[in-house]
Order: structure tokens, then C-alpha cells, then sequence
């Protein structure tokens, strides 16, 4: 053990903890920014989701099942279903076209629905016979209230070909 | 004559106008470059530019035209804000009421209209202009990016003001054009959601359109018009085609105020 041995490494270890607590400070400030960067980015997309919204509700009393006569395919405007009583029974199934969000139309004289924005076509079972709709129009689950009324949620949709006898 | 230019020489010795334009008085070619180069708006501006270059020929002055066409935009726009309500029972009745009960509604409604389609195409020109002339090359090359950025700008201005007429045609166009983006790969629902704040084209959807578009676009315009119009001079001023002349004997003079 030499008397200068210990200085030398004293002054080279405050010397690169000096260091050592500039690097960790620049360090700590920039991880502090980047902590405060990414809570900015979670606080700014939670800001900008709405916890409410003002918007109809998916469940839809269509009436009484009297009021559809057999073989009858009946647009709702306002909450964008078609309610089709055929001869296997009651079904409800989606009126805006799976493209880009247009309101389809029943066309009774070529028995069709038909989308007028970009021309896609279904068949009155929501198959799609031709256009740029990448999907068939959704079928929703379909049931009778306690009053004897046809209830049709659009939030649920079901497999295809399920009738409702009443 | 004489008389109203010597007024106009008093006054700009005058001790106020001294203190607000600190270039100086007097006609010297360096009192004229102080006058661009000391103002806080001029200064984006080259202080000498070629005469040449100010011939219709050279640019036909689109881009000139195109920032003519937003400046109607927005003192029109400012005008229609104080009479249209965004809410959803209100706005389609304001936009009515422009055009049958305000006086001069129907002028500005339509001068913002058709301003927007001539900005639209004049944009349009301006690039195909820059574009087969070849001056979109080095060094002007991130002067040719904030144009696209300003393109795509300007056509969502135009997008997010069809919706605030709350028509049939708006709501339509809107919800068609915001099922667009629901096609990005993996975000597109979330980003349709939060473009509309919902589900549907709603109240939430007509006042983020109507935040955008009188706020945050024309905002965000404004940043990189300032941008592209300073990046010209930087660039060395207005594009010169190799074919025609060099600049005379002022170009030392631009470096150096450059």
C-alpha cells in the first residue's frame, strides 16, 4: 500500500461519479420527459374518447308482428334495419351498406336491396350479389317482448338463416 | 403629386413612425432592403428579387393566387363564424339564414364557397406548375414536402367545411368519407371514432369538424404557409430554369442579406 495510491483513486472515482451524476441527471430528465410524453398521449386519446354519448339505442321496438304482412320487407330510415317477415318466418337484418356506410333501398321490382352511393347489391337475405361491399348486411338477433311486440337489437349480431316463427 | 410625397416623407421621419419602423428613411438600395429585412412579416421575403422573375410567364403567380384565395377564406370564414351556431338543431337554420335573412350572407357564403374550390384547384396548379418545371429539385426539395403538407390541408378544410352545412349532401359525404378511414389496418375503427367522437355523424362529430376547421387547420395552414414562403428565400429565391440567364450583378447582394 503505497500513501498516494489511495488519492489517485479517490480523485478518479469523484471524478467519474462527477460524470457519473451529469450522464444520470441528463438521463433522469429525459426519462422523466419521455414518462411525460407518453401520459400526454394516453391522457390525449382518453381525452378525446367520449365516456358518453348522445347516440340511439341499438335496441329498436318494431311494433306489433301483425303489422307486417307475409312476404314484406320494411325499411326503418331512422334506425337503419330492414324487418322482412317471409314465409320461414320474421328477421331483421342491417340497412347500411357494409362498404362505406350508405342507407340501402329495397328494390321490390327486381327483389333486391340495392346501395345507391357505389351500386353494391344484396339479395333480400343480406348476400351480397355484386359491388365493393366487402361483407353480406349483418343479421340481428330478433325476439318478442312481453307485449307481444318485435324487438331487434342491432348491437347483436347472429348467424344467418335464423327465423323468428311467431 | 410632389406635395403628398413629401407629406408621406414627413411622416415617415416622424418620431412615432421612427419607433415602429426602425429601418430609416431614405431611398439608398440599403434603406429598401432594411425596410423587407427588419420587418417581422416582409422578412420572409427575399429583400432583391430579379425582375424578370416578377413576369407573369415564370410562375403565372399561383402560388400568390392560392394564398390570395385563403386569405378571402379566412375573412369570410371569421364573417360566417358570428352568425352559424354548431349544434345540430341550429346549424342547418344558420346556413339558411346567410342566405335569405343576413345582410350580404348570401355574398360571403358563396365567395367562401367558390374561394374554396378555386383554392383547391389552384393548389392543384401551383404543383403541376413546380412540378414540370423541375423546381421541386435541390435545394428545394423540403420546400416541395410543406407543399404536400399544405395540399393535404387544404383538402381537409374542404372536407371538415362540408359537413357544417348539416344537409343531407353533408351528412352523406361525411359519412362516407369518415367509413374510409375506418379501412386503416387496425386503428381505422379507433380513428373513426374519435374523428366523429361516436359512433355516428352526431352533434360530437359536427363540433370537432367545426373546431377543425376554423381552428386547428387554418392554424396549422398559417404555420406552414410561413414556412414555405421563408423557405423560398432560403432556397435561393424563385426557381431559374438552366436555359435562361444567370442573375446579373445583384446576386452577391442577396447572399448577403440572405
Amino acid at each position: 500500500m503505497r500513501g498516494t495510491m489511495p488519492d489517485e483513486k479517490q480523485f478518479h472515482q469523484s471524478n467519474s461519479r462527477n460524470w457519473d451524476r451529469r450522464a444520470f441527471f441528463v438521463k433522469l430528465g429525459l426519462g422523466s420527459l419521455s414518462v411525460a410524453a407518453a401520459g400526454t398521449a394516453v391522457f390525449g386519446y382518453q381525452f378525446l374518447s367520449p365516456n358518453v354519448l348522445f347516440e340511439p339505442s341499438p335496441i329498436i321496438n318494431a311494433g306489433k308482428p301483425e303489422s307486417y304482412p307475409l312476404d314484406s320487407v320494411t325499411l326503418d330510415v331512422n334506425s337503419g334495419i330492414y324487418l322482412i317477415h317471409s314465409h320461414e318466418g320474421f328477421f331483421s337484418i342491417g340497412a347500411v351498406c357494409t362498404h362505406l356506410g350508405c342507407l340501402t333501398a329495397w328494390k321490390p321490382e327486381l327483389g333486391i336491396i340495392a346501395c345507391p352511393c357505389h351500386g353494391s347489391k344484396f339479395t333480400r337475405n343480406g348476400e351480397k350479389i355484386e359491388g365493393p361491399a366487402p361483407r353480406p348486411l349483418p343479421w340481428y338477433r330478433v325476439w318478442l317482448s312481453e307485449e307481444g311486440d318485435l324487438m331487434v337489437d342491432r348491437s347483436t349480431t347472429i348467424r344467418s338463416m335464423q327465423f323468428l316463427r311467431v | 403629386m410632389a406635395t403628398s410625397a413629401s407629406y408621406f416623407d414627413q411622416l415617415r421621419k416622424s418620431r412615432v413612425w421612427r419607433s415602429i419602423f426602425r429601418s430609416g428613411t431614405g431611398a439608398s438600395t440599403l434603406h429598401r432592403s432594411l425596410v423587407i429585412q427588419q420587418d417581422v412579416f416582409l422578412h420572409l421575403f427575399p429583400t432583391k428579387v430579379r425582375r424578370r422573375m416578377l413576369n407573369i410567364g415564370v410562375t403565372w403567380y399561383l402560388g400568390t393566387l392560392t394564398f390570395g384565395t385563403f386569405m378571402i377564406l379566412v375573412s369570410t370564414g371569421i364573417l360566417l363564424m358570428l352568425y352559424y351556431h354548431p349544434s345540430v338543431p341550429q346549424a342547418y337554420f344558420d346556413t339558411k339564414d346567410l342566405q335569405f335573412v343576413v345582410t350580404s350572407g348570401l355574398f360571403l357564403r358563396n365567395l367562401h364557397r367558390w374561394s374554396a374550390h378555386a383554392m383547391v384547384f389552384l393548389v392543384f396548379a401551383h404543383m403541376f406548375r413546380v412540378f414540370y418545371r423541375g423546381a421541386y429539385r435541390p435545394p428545394r426539395e423540403f420546400n416541395w414536402i410543406i407543399g404536400v403538407i399544405l395540399l393535404l390541408i387544404t383538402l381537409l378544410l374542404s372536407y371538415t367545411g362540408y359537413l357544417l352545412p348539416w344537409d343531407q349532401l353533408a351528412f352523406w359525404a361525411i359519412t362516407v368519407g369518415s367509413n374510409i378511414a375506418s379501412a386503416v389496418p387496425l386503428v381505422g375503427n379507433k380513428v373513426h371514432f374519435l374523428l366523429l367522437g361516436g359512433n355516428l355523424v352526431n352533434a360530437n362529430a359536427l363540433l370537432r369538424f367545426y373546431v377543425l376547421h376554423c381552428m386547428i387547420l387554418p392554424l396549422a395552414a398559417i404555420f406552414f404557409i410561413a414556412i414555405h414562403f421563408w423557405r423560398i428565400r432560403k432556397d435561393g429565391g424563385l426557381y431559374t430554369h438552366p436555359s435562361q440567364p444567370p442573375a446579373s450583378s445583384n446576386i452577391s447582394a442577396t447572399k448577403a442579406v440572405r
